[in-house]
């Protein structure tokens, strides 16, 4: 994989690095200005609380930013947030229920039971759940397990949420670049590619001649479709994922429902693309007959690990990569000093320029290991 | 006083091992690339497929110990 030919435009390298520092200087110096602002409120909010809950506060505030909402947030706490409400869509007992998020937000904790259509409900962190018939030692309607999450039955939630809207625009996006890019071909046919075109060609290619024909090889053309599909589809919300502000910051493919489904649809696709070949080495492993009742349940385990690899990876390493970001902005309040944001912003920025790596690296991985699995289903027995 | 769970700990040791495995992958593969520079690009995929193979590893640790911690 030679990936210089992408790159290989000096002016392209400057501006882009030219951009980061301007970035990166911005942003230190927005860090600054709103730490000095920030300041004395956390001193106050210091004395309030105790220095168990703080720490508590921060871990949760991490998990709460990687997490799918029904709203999405965009700055401010409490009374003074500014928040883009999502529409709840839930399969109750009594039918579908719909509201819109901003309705029933105003009280997290279940301590108060709402009634849409006919159906008690209540909001507890974010989610929906059926109230208890009595409130427990904090006044909520909800019965805690071990490890607080609430036990009680809660409604099919099928809402429009900051995940679902993401996915929405990601797919519009799509659309939009690649309905442009195929008409363009067919109309300057033969002829140089102009625009989008021409910086989509070289990743296009990149896809096909690195990752589809080494792994396919002349089957490559019938998986062209799926193969570019899951790159740019992956590549494109690992990047929406780590813009901070609306159209991305939804980290949909670190959303574990989302790479299931991306790794169901390489399973389906090895399946039913499986050969005779591909199934012999499942049902008939060359080895030794008394060794069977191991190895075939061995094999038929090994079909479903590569799919649910696939899942973690990706799922895992952009979870992975926000929290570590997320991490180091929680530095300067964990240490409370200003000074750590000296240390705490550059190296922020460091790690996202590896993140704009790491997404490109990851759609890359999740393509070429599908093709890879794919191959492996339809390669005849010569070709091994 | 230093809190927290043990699992912490059992992730630290699962990234230990891909660290070692993918600092292996990686110093193979810049060795081959330096003996034979016309197959790096070959060499290049193969490393970036196995080092993802080991680094999942390590993931499974992450999120094994995110699963212990809640």
């Amino acid at each position: 994989m030679d990936l210089s030919h992408i790159f290989n435009s000096k002016k392209i390298l400057n501006i882009v690095f030219s951009a980061v520092f301007i970035t990166a200087m911005i942003f230190s110096a927005q860090a600054q200005e709103t730490k000095k602002a920030e300041e004395p409120h956390v001193t106050k909010s210091e004395i309030n609380a105790p220095h168990e809950e703080k720490e508590e506060d921060i871990s949760q505030t991490i998990l709460h930013h990687i997490a799918d909402s029904h709203e999405w947030h965009f700055w401010g706490e409490g009374e003074n947030k500014v928040a883009v409400p999502l529409p709840v869509i839930l399969w109750t007992n009594n039918g579908f229920v719909t509201f819109l998020s901003n309705k029933h937000d105003h009280n997290d904790h279940g301590t108060e039971i709402f009634e849409e259509k006919g159906q008690q409900l209540i909001n507890y962190h974010g989610k929906y759940y059926y109230p208890n018939a009595v409130k427990n030692a904090e006044g909520a309607y909800v019965e805690l397990d071990e490890n607080a999450v609430p036990t009680n039955a809660k409604p099919l939630d099928l809402s429009i949420t900051k995940n679902v809207v993401s996915l929405f625009i990601s797919v519009i996006l799509l659309l939009i670049i690649f309905t442009s890019i195929a008409k363009a071909y067919k109309k300057r046919e033969g002829k140089a590619p102009k625009g989008l075109q021409s910086i989509l060609e070289p990743i296009i290619l990149f896809v096909r001649d690195d990752i589809a024909k080494p792994q396919l090889g002349y089957r490559y053309a019938a998986f062209m479709p799926y193969l570019l599909t899951v790159f740019f589809f992956v590549w494109l919300n690992n990047l929406m994922g780590l813009i901070p502000f609306f159209p991305g910051g939804a980290n949909l493919t670190g959303n574990i429902a989302v790479t299931m489904m991306l790794a169901l649809c390489t399973f389906i696709l090895t399946t039913i693309n499986g050969n005779k070949n591909y199934w012999g080495h499942v049902f008939t492993p060359h080895v030794p007959w008394w060794l069977y009742p191991l190895m075939i349940p061995v094999e038929i385990i090994g079909l479903f690990t590569k799919p649910i690899a696939l899942m973690i990876r990706l799922f895992a390493n952009i979870t992975a990569g926000h929290i570590l970001i997320l991490s180091l902005i929680s530095l300067i309040f964990i240490l409370k000093s200003v000074m750590v944001a000296g240390i705490a912003v550059p190296f922020v920025i460091f790690i996202s320029v590896i993140e704009l790596v790491v997404g490109f690296i990851q759609a890359f991985i999740f393509t070429i290991l599908s093709a890879l699995f794919i191959g492996m289903a339809v390669q005849e027995h010569a070709e091994h | 006083m230093i809190t927290g769970s043990i699992a912490g700990i059992g992730a630290g040791l699962a990234a230990i091992g891909a660290g070692i495995g993918i600092g292996q992958i990686g110093g193979k593969a810049m060795e081959g690339m330096a003996r034979q520079p016309e197959a790096a690009g070959r060499i290049q995929t193969a490393m970036l497929i196995a080092a993802a193979f080991v680094e999942a590893v390590a993931l499974f640790g992450v999120v094994v110990a995110f699963l212990g911690t809640k």
